[in-house]
């Protein structure tokens, strides 16, 4: 048992999330005790706050993640690399701190999707209490949770660290690289996640209720609100902690670690989308750090940063939260976009069987977006009562970025003119996300008008517009990307009449149930309220029964998943006949991804061309090359 | 048959037949509530164009995506075939990234006029100070001689541009009202404004927009719109009864049962209560505050006063304070809150 409890993993674990609330108790009671504070040993909030901090913290040292810095950082000899921690041989070692990136990114994916299912289970809850105007199921605090729940785990815990995770397992191998280029911090990553999710979930057990204010928490709502709010604002540190730390890794592996001859203009675009991301997340997330720290402050200690009552010279702003908070989490809009635009380029030119129209276009696109995405914040506040002129400048700039974002678009549709479409699943849902992002993008290009948006900010409209670019467009290009490297990832095939049945039932309901909350939003229908008018009654209940629907057919995903990773047809290195390095290798790849380092020597997509190649495995003497973009044709041409 | 051989004329046919029905489809639908100010109009027709340049472009994604589908889907036979090794064309990029950006700028112009007609200010605005906090409204009228009307319930003169100061004294809120298509968050700390010019008679929905804790749905007032006539007569009623019950207060003394008939009024309609509250009698089925037919049993009529007046004095088990608004001894006339104590203590029994 002590050993156990010595060597790196769950026993330990345990014992330090025990030590760590310790720590927190004996902390807040000397600090209050020293300061002479009446019931210096029984403030449960603050007790709670300082171990939701302290916890997670201990957890993660306690299950291994800073071991080896520790042996380091002490002085005693660091055990030489012994790659014991790398590589999964059972299902065991994918609940260990692992360094071998196609273990993490597999553990990453899994995870997203558990909060997935859990995020869409309280949207369902939500939807059957609002099938009828007046209140049947829950009260208003579990309600205001309910939304703000779902919210705060599907972009936290769901959009955002799914496409880390696909891109953790995709892109060294892309790159033609053995691993990340820091395979511990990538652990690190991975580990802080759960740790979140499980904070905001178990916000629900806080005394008064979880955080209800919005996964936008505006403040001082937010400041004032029970305990339950804390869970969210320490939780987004620890997921903010998880995509930066990503982020830094994916930079220098992009930049460092590409294999000879792969050129900027050789990556495939799925490595541009992620570097694109990289650079949104490593400088905006900071921000929502910041904003949710005023919060922690402004709660537990008393700061007044956003108190605009105090005293006569009203010193805190409320305005300047939401500053902040939308200096990120605008851009975090485009973290949660980018890479799905690289999963649909990947996808769409191996499945039509064409090089992707317009190349270096789709990638400067993806950097404009970066430099653009930055300029855009406050097309959210266009009724906060800010100053007037700041409305007009963010106007046009988010009017604007729809130019990159279509360039995009009609790149796609010249993709597939006069190709050879293969009409299986991941291609069904990357033509799936062309149509309801089109339609996403064409709302928001709506909203960025301002005196609509004045009408229809805070409405359903809103919430409409939202998930058609998080579902029918994020989540869409996740289903693709997820369908798309299944056999790279686990070895077997998926059963492509149950992924079928899947996207046509996903993308009916899903426009059923989206579509028609443009038109109440409209009409006027608020969004996060339990109650509402009786002339929205039947939309209500139409959508609520929709979803419902939508919520069914996500078990057939999750049915086909689990029976075809377990006892799916073995699948072969490359059943999709692509270019890209990753299906080069077996599947699943060898532990160090490529027995010997491939040379690039032509671009990813150059299909159409007899006999090209975009990288050899052999010198690359023996190699002809076959540049990228050389041959180009018009395809006016017939 | 030419049009066989011409797939782009053929989609361009597709498309617009398509793009009309759409855009025919999209003017008929009563997209908007009730029209019922200056500022409808023209955010109505934005909106309008909106959708007419919108369904075109929204068509031409689906057009050409179904028609490859139709068109280029691999046939049997064709399993290792590719497609021609097309790269890109310079042409047709340039053309879709300058035409897109001369649209949107034309289309943030046109947003920028109708923007300014909107919140044109004007000369002789009548000013109403809108008081929100978690979760009522307050509407006061400023009157000559340093006296306010306040009301519960919005009351404006037709055709009048007004002026709306919009305060909040805890968190943010935001005052909408659909019918006007305008709104503007209640901001902590510093006065918002919001301007409207009522065009239409009749009643119309106020609302909460932006989230402020438990009550946030229930957070409803009715916007009244009379004739401006109407309107001073109104306002003269406000400023009567405060003059009678400082002269003496007599004149209209009510007996029990009125008194109770006017608590019950209040209680289900313009005092709120039932908003939040459950009761029986009163027909009400709110949950965001303790439940009346359990919570009152048995209180004395004072109890029941300062639980109005001072609802932070003492919370009922499960909720918290700061919840109920502290302030119905100011939005309440004194008849009201007397005959809600009444009426409140009788039913309790």
């Amino acid at each position: 048992m002590t050993a156990k409890l010595r060597a790196p993993g769950w026993y330990r674990a345990g014992l330090f999330t025990v030590l760590g609330i310790a720590f927190a108790y004996l902390l807040v009671g000397v600090v209050r005790s020293a300061m002479h504070f009446p019931n210096a040993w029984d403030d449960g909030d603050a007790v709670t706050i300082v171990s939701l901090i302290a916890a997670p913290l201990f957890f993660l040292v306690g299950i291994g993640c800073f071991d080896y810095w520790f042996y380091w950082v002490s002085g005693r000899p660091t055990r030489p690399e012994d790659h014991s921690s790398h590589g999964a041989t059972s299902w065991k070692d994918y609940f260990r701190v692992n360094t071998d990136h196609k273990v993490i990114g597999i553990q990453y994916v899994c995870t997203s999707f558990f909060f997935l299912f859990v995020g869409g289970l309280l949207a369902m809850l939500m939807r059957a209490e609002l099938a009828q105007p007046g209140m049947q199921f829950v009260n208003s605090q579990q309600f205001n949770g309910l939304f703000s729940v779902h919210a705060a785990l599907l972009i936290f815990l769901f959009v955002i660290p799914v496409f880390a995770g696909l891109a953790n397992f995709v892109i060294p191998l892309m790159i033609g690289a053995p691993d990340m280029a820091f395979p511990r911090l990538n652990a690190l990553s991975f580990w802080m996640l759960p740790l979140a999710g499980l904070l905001m979930v178990g916000s629900f057990f806080a005394p008064g209720g979880s955080f209800a204010t919005g996964w936008t928490a505006y403040a001082p709502l937010s400041t004032e609100a029970p305990i339950g709010q804390m869970f969210f604002t320490i939780a987004v540190q620890f997921a903010g902690a998880s995509s930066i730390a990503t982020a830094l890794n994916f930079l220098v592996t992009i930049i460092t670690m590409r294999a000879p001859g792969m050129s900027f203009f050789r990556m495939p675009l799925l490595v541009w989308a992620n570097f694109s991301t990289s650079l949104l997340v490593v400088i905006a997330t900071p921000f929502i750090a910041a904003s949710q720290f005023f919060v922690l402050l402004d709660r537990a200690l008393g700061f007044q940063f956003f108190d605009a009552f105090v005293g006569a010279g009203k010193d805190g702003s409320v305005l300047m939260y939401q500053h902040v908070f939308w200096f990120y989490s605008h851009p975090a809009v485009y973290i949660m976009m980018l890479p799905g635009f690289g999963i649909i380029s990947e996808v769409l030119s191996v499945k039509a069987r064409k090089p992707i129209f317009g190349y270096r276009m789709m990638a400067f696109s993806l950097i404009a977006i970066v430099v653009l995405g930055f300029t855009v914040w406050a097309h959210h506040m266009f009724v906060s009562g800010m100053q007037s002129w700041i409305r007009i400048p963010m106007m046009i700039t988010t009017a604007i970025i729809a130019v990159p974002t279509g360039i995009k678009i009609f790149s796609w549709l010249a993709t597939l003119w006069r190709g050879v479409l293969h009409l299986d699943t991941p291609m069904l849902f990357a033509l799936g996300f062309l149509t309801t992002f089109t339609c996403g993008g064409i709302s928001g290009v709506m909203l960025a008008m301002i005196p609509f948006d004045i009408h229809v900010s805070d409405t359903y409209f809103i919430v409409a517009h939202i998930h058609y670019v998080l579902f029918g467009g994020s989540l869409f290009t996740i289903f693709a990307g997820v369908y798309y490297w299944f056999p790279k990832m686990t070895g077997r095939m998926y059963d492509e009449r149950l992924g079928k049945l899947h996207f046509w039932a996903t993308f009916v309901f899903f426009n059923v149930t989206f579509a028609p909350m443009h038109v109440i939003g409209v009409q006027g229908m608020p969004r996060r309220v339990a109650d509402y008018a009786q002339e929205f009654a039947g939309m209500n209940l139409a959508i609520s029964i929709a979803s419902f629907l939508l919520g069914l057919s996500m078990l057939v995903f999750l049915y086909n998943m689990v029976v075809s990773w377990r006892l799916g047809p073995r699948a072969s290195a490359n059943p999709w006949r692509a270019l890209t390095l990753e299906w080069q290798v077996s599947s699943p790849p060898p532990i160090f991804n490529f027995d010997a380092v491939p040379t690039v020597v032509g671009g990813p997509y150059e299909y159409g061309i007899p006999g090209a190649v975009h990288g050899i495995f052999q010198s690359p003497a023996e190699a002809k090359p076959t540049p990228a973009g050389s041959v180009a044709t018009s395809p006016t041409t017939e | 048959m030419k049009v066989r051989r011409h797939p782009i004329i053929q989609m361009v046919v597709i498309g617009a037949i398509a793009s009309a029905i759409g855009i025919a489809l999209a003017l008929w639908i009563n997209w908007f509530p009730a029209d019922a100010a200056k500022q409808d109009h023209p955010i109505d027709t934005l909106y309008d164009v909106l959708m007419i340049v919108s369904i075109p472009i929204f068509v031409l994604v689906l057009t050409v995506v179904l028609y490859s589908v139709w068109a280029f889907r691999m046939r049997p036979g064709q399993e290792l075939e590719d497609g021609p090794p097309i790269h890109g064309n310079t042409r047709l990029e340039v053309f879709w990234t300058a035409i897109p950006a001369i649209l949107l700028v034309s289309l943030c112009s046109y947003a920028y006029a109708v923007l300014n007609d909107i919140e044109t200010k004007h000369p002789d605005e009548l000013v109403v100070k809108v008081q929100a906090v978690q979760f009522a409204w307050t509407f006061s009228y400023p009157q000559s001689g340093g006296r306010t009307v306040t009301s519960t319930q919005l009351y404006l003169p037709k055709d009048k541009p007004v002026r709306f100061d919009i305060q909040t004294k805890d968190v943010l809120h935001d005052f909408w009202v659909p019918a006007f298509r305008v709104k503007i968050d209640a901001v902590p700390g510093i006065t918002t404004r919001l301007r409207a010019t009522p065009t239409k008679l009749g009643t119309f929905p106020v609302v909460c927009a932006e989230l402020c804790g438990l009550g946030h749905s229930v957070m409803r007032s009715t916007a009244h719109v009379l004739t401006p006539a109407a309107f001073d007569r109104w306002l003269a009623d406000q400023q009567a009864p405060a003059q009678n019950a400082a002269g003496g207060g007599a004149a209209r003394q009510l007996s029990q049962d009125q008194l109770i008939a006017l608590g019950r009024d209040a209680f289900a309609g313009d005092g709120g209560c039932g908003a939040c509250h459950t009761l029986a009698d009163a027909g009400t089925t709110g949950t965001t505050g303790p439940d009346l037919d359990r919570a009152l049993r048995g209180q004395s009529e004072d109890e029941i006063r300062t639980d109005i007046v001072d609802p932070n004095a003492r919370i009922a088990p499960g909720y918290s304070a700061n919840i109920m608004p502290p302030t119905f001894e100011q939005t309440l006339s004194r008849q009201q809150l007397d005959g809600l104590v009444a009426y409140l203590a009788t039913v309790s029994k």
